[in-house]
């Protein structure tokens, strides 16, 4: 059958006649990638250009239209040995750039301007202790405040504006008492010069930005760096559906393009796209991602299902329904919003010190002016002695106390596989004491594993070989065990029973025990073990029964002791059956557990151990755990999670392993520790400075050497997070983690060259990803 | 002292040159992709033609 496949929905077009679309790439390497890539489109009629961007491992094409489309690009790189997706590029990107060139040139003009009021400034203290005249002191006062006051105004903007925002809004950042300081360090020197003085601060205030902008943009690029790397997760991870157009024929569509009322074919083995209500066919779906059931749901016209379900068995039509239409789905927005809400309230470090040093700091100011003023000081002498106070107590060490150890302990989680969503989520992870866990997809892996060790490995490879041709979520696990990667010729499917084909002359089978021509009951007994189903084969007399286990991650048990041993509480809150969640609890020595429970129910049990004073780490993957994720103090989402809990969730982990779990806990607690130092250092250097400054004994070298010096300190501290050893992490995740990019870590399976024989990658790429899940397939 | 007439602009001219440089950078988008930049210099492919 072949299906078109419409792309068009991630076309831009920015002039006209021409189309241009944004592919994430899969398996770009080296050098030679880029020159292959580019230079193989190029060869293509019709093509404008074509861009890669090896950083982000994102292209960009652009071509002529009626010349060739961009289904014939994916198709040509896919040729060439690379997976392509379309990638939509969202507004946030756009907007996110823009603010990063924004503070790279306000760090610029601040650099620029820092250097040569310092020049000047230097001048001046060298000439105060020798013979400089005074006219010769005034011109460079005079040509610092012509450099500085323009660099201020341009570079001060990000800390201006924010600062703006807070005070409008009735709240205090750190943003408020930097922007005071500068401006009242450069109106004191303005007025300073002018009337001959011989001190001047340009140089502290112009500083003062340049290191605060520093640690700005690194803040930034560290955060702009995972969400593309995110962003290129999503693309790869994009879910296509067939579509039916007005004459009944297929099109391949992106999910993101479905429209309510669009009707879809679901084939089995494949993942519901779009949430909707069965129109035609009879099936059972695999819930385990929406409700985290693991036992197929037998379903039938007029029944509603959820995206993220996968089809087991029959073919399916189905009629997309209004994202929201359903009452499971407006249920858990509505708990979203309520528990969202909550969280919102929950104060940053950062935020708690500002609020705490502004006032002081100001008190301080205020009570230094009226000391002097009563001990008989001028007005003007009092005033400047203040002004100094504000300059001297900037917080340039504690603006940048916290940032500074975000950036570097995101960047070390990230090297861990764990993926920020939000800034903060670090400090509420330091902070937990009580760790929950969904089951399905959490603490067990996404899809089963065969248990093989009693089937007679000769029986099994024919078995496995006869799954390649199978489409069913159980028979792609047992794929995965076939050495040979080359499908029996002739293989028919039954949906929704199973495979038969012949091998050697004699007719085999692979499905269920009745497709095998079994007695039933012996199917029944099996599927009394709650964790495992069971996959029947027979051949030349041969029977053999193999169980497909859910599976727990490899390093549960440990990381599950490692969490304890750290005395954190562990909990289960499942929506599977207590007959399923049982064993997993008892396995992994967890004494409290709760199962079959419903959406709300989680939430309020979150809610039950918060209100007791805990902070609990939520972690899951389904769609039912959404709101518990958003309700909990700090949330993580393994990455094969559903998409409404990757968006709710703190942060997501990759790869098979839980231990990025513990690494995500013991740096973020390493990082708070840090932080805490940095607020003390940045303190001691205010009580340090500011006796000398209510005295009035500062002078602009002072007050240059306390900032840089203070400012410097905090951040080599900082980076003392990166050299920490590492704790439980896995040696096989390091393995992925270093020997590639993160991109690769996690697609690793899939190598370009491969592609040699296109028909082998077919095979392996079935058995490394789960069947039809955000494939791009012209040809079926 | 009077050297300072022409030696505090051309420090500040130099300077700006700098500053110059570097928006132009930033306005061609040269930062987009610093590990591709590093990477395509390394085909010899434009020294065969020849």
């Amino acid at each position: 059958m072949i299906e078109t496949l419409d792309l068009s929905s991630f076309v831009e077009r920015s002039e006209p006649g021409c189309g241009q679309i944004m592919l994430a790439v899969e398996g770009v390497a080296c050098a030679g990638c880029i020159r292959k890539i580019e230079d193989g489109l190029q060869k293509l009629p019709g093509i404008v250009d074509a861009r890669l961007n090896f950083t982000q491992r994102r292209l960009s094409v652009r071509w002529r239209d009626g010349e060739i489309d961009p289904q014939r690009i994916v198709a040509a790189l896919e040729n060439i040995g690379y997976r392509a997706y379309p990638f939509a590029p969202e507004r946030i990107t756009a907007e996110d750039n823009h603010e990063a060139k924004w503070l790279l040139k306000c760090f610029a003009v601040a650099g620029f301007a820092a250097m040569n009021v310092m020049l000047l400034s230097i001048s001046v203290w060298a000439g105060n202790v020798s013979d400089m005249p005074q006219e010769t002191r005034d011109l460079f006062h005079w040509l610092s405040a012509l450099i500085a006051l323009p660099a201020a105004a341009y570079a001060g903007q990000p800390f201006f504006k924010s600062a703006w925002r807070a005070v409008r809004s009735r709240q205090l950042n750190m943003d408020v008492p930097i922007t005071v300081g500068v401006t009242l360090a450069l109106a004191l020197s303005l007025y300073e010069t002018a009337t001959h003085a011989r001190h001047a601060y340009f140089d502290s205030a112009i500083m003062l930005l340049f290191f605060l902008l520093c640690g700005r943009c690194l803040d930034q690029a560290m955060r702009r760096r995972t969400r593309q790397f995110a962003g290129n997760l999503a693309s790869f991870k994009t879910e296509f559906a067939h579509r039916f157009g007005p004459e009944g024929e297929l099109t391949r569509v992106p999910a993101s393009a479905l429209q309510p009322g669009d009707r879809i074919l679901v084939q089995p083995g494949e993942a519901v796209a779009a949430d909707g209500t069965i129109v035609s066919g009879r099936s059972e779906l695999d819930q385990s991602l929406v409700t985290g059931e693991t036992v197929p749901q037998t379903v039938e016209p007029g029944t509603t299902i959820y995206a993220g379900a996968i089809n087991c068995s029959g073919a399916l039509t189905i009629k997309v329904a209004a994202v929201g239409g359903s009452t499971l789905l407006q249920e858990i927005e509505r708990l979203l919003s309520q528990a969202t809400e909550a969280k919102s309230r929950s104060v940053r470090l950062a935020d708690r010190a500002a609020r705490l040093y502004a006032p002081v700091v100001h008190l301080t100011a205020a009570a230094t002016a009226l000391g002097w003023l009563f001990a008989g000081a001028s007005f003007h002498d009092a005033i400047v002695t203040a002004v100094a106070v504000l300059i001297i107590t900037c917080p340039c060490a504690i603006a940048l106390a916290i940032p500074t150890v975000q950036v570097v302990a995101a960047g070390r989680l990230f090297r861990a596989g764990i993926i920020l969503n939000s800034a903060d989520a670090i400090e509420r992870f330091a902070t937990i004491d009580t760790v929950v866990f969904d089951k399905t997809g959490t603490l067990t892996l996404p899809q089963g594993v065969a248990e093989i060790a009693s089937v007679d490995p000769e029986v099994l490879e024919r078995a496995a070989r006869l799954a390649l041709s199978s489409h069913h979520p159980l028979a792609a696990v047992l794929a995965r065990c076939a050495r040979a990667r080359i499908p029996y010729a002739g293989v028919v499917e039954e949906s929704g029973s199973g495979v038969r084909g012949s091998i050697d002359g004699q007719e085999a089978r692979l499905g269920s025990s009745l497709f095998c021509g079994l007695a039933p009951q012996r199917g029944q007994d099996e599927a009394g073990d709650s964790m495992a189903s069971t996959i029947f084969f027979t051949h030349a007399g041969r029977v053999a029964a193999i169980p497909i286990r859910q599976c727990l991650r490899p390093d549960a048990a440990a990381t599950v002791q490692a969490l304890i041993a750290r005395s954190l509480d562990v909990i289960i809150l499942s929506g599977d059956r207590p007959k399923a969640v049982e064993p997993v609890a008892h396995a992994l020595g967890i004494a409290r557990w709760q199962a079959g429970l419903t959406p709300v129910e989680k939430i309020a049990a979150i809610e039950k151990l918060k209100s007791d004073g805990h902070r609990v780490l939520m972690i899951g993957d389904g769609l039912n755990d959404a709101p518990a994720l958003a309700a909990a103090t700090v949330s993580l989402s393994p990455i094969t999670a559903a998409q409404l809990s990757q968006a709710r969730a703190d942060a997501l982990f990759l790869g098979e392993h839980l231990a990025p779990v513990l690494d995500a806990v013991s740096t973020s607690r390493r990082a708070r520790s840090l932080m805490r130092q940095n607020l003390w250092l940045a303190i001691i250097y205010n009580a340090l400075a500011v006796p000398i400054a209510v005295a009035g004994m500062i002078t602009p070298l002072i007050a240059a050497a306390a900032m840089s010096g203070s400012s410097i300190l905090v951040t080599l501290n900082a980076l003392r997070g990166r050299f920490a050893p590492s704790l439980g992490r896995s040696p096989d995740l390091l393995r992925q983690t270093e020997l590639s990019s993160p991109v690769r870590a996690v697609h690793g399976a899939a190598p370009a060259k491969a592609a040699v024989k296109p028909g082998l990658v077919q095979e392996d790429e079935i058995a490394a990803n789960p069947p039809a899940r955000g494939r791009l397939e012209l040809v079926q | 002292m009077n050297v300072l007439i022409y030696l505090v602009p051309m420090a500040l001219l130099l300077g700006l040159t700098g500053l110059i440089g570097f928006m132009w950078t930033l306005r061609t988008n040269q930062y987009d992709d610093l590990d591709g930049a590093a990477l395509r210099i390394l085909p010899d492919d434009d020294v065969d033609r020849e």
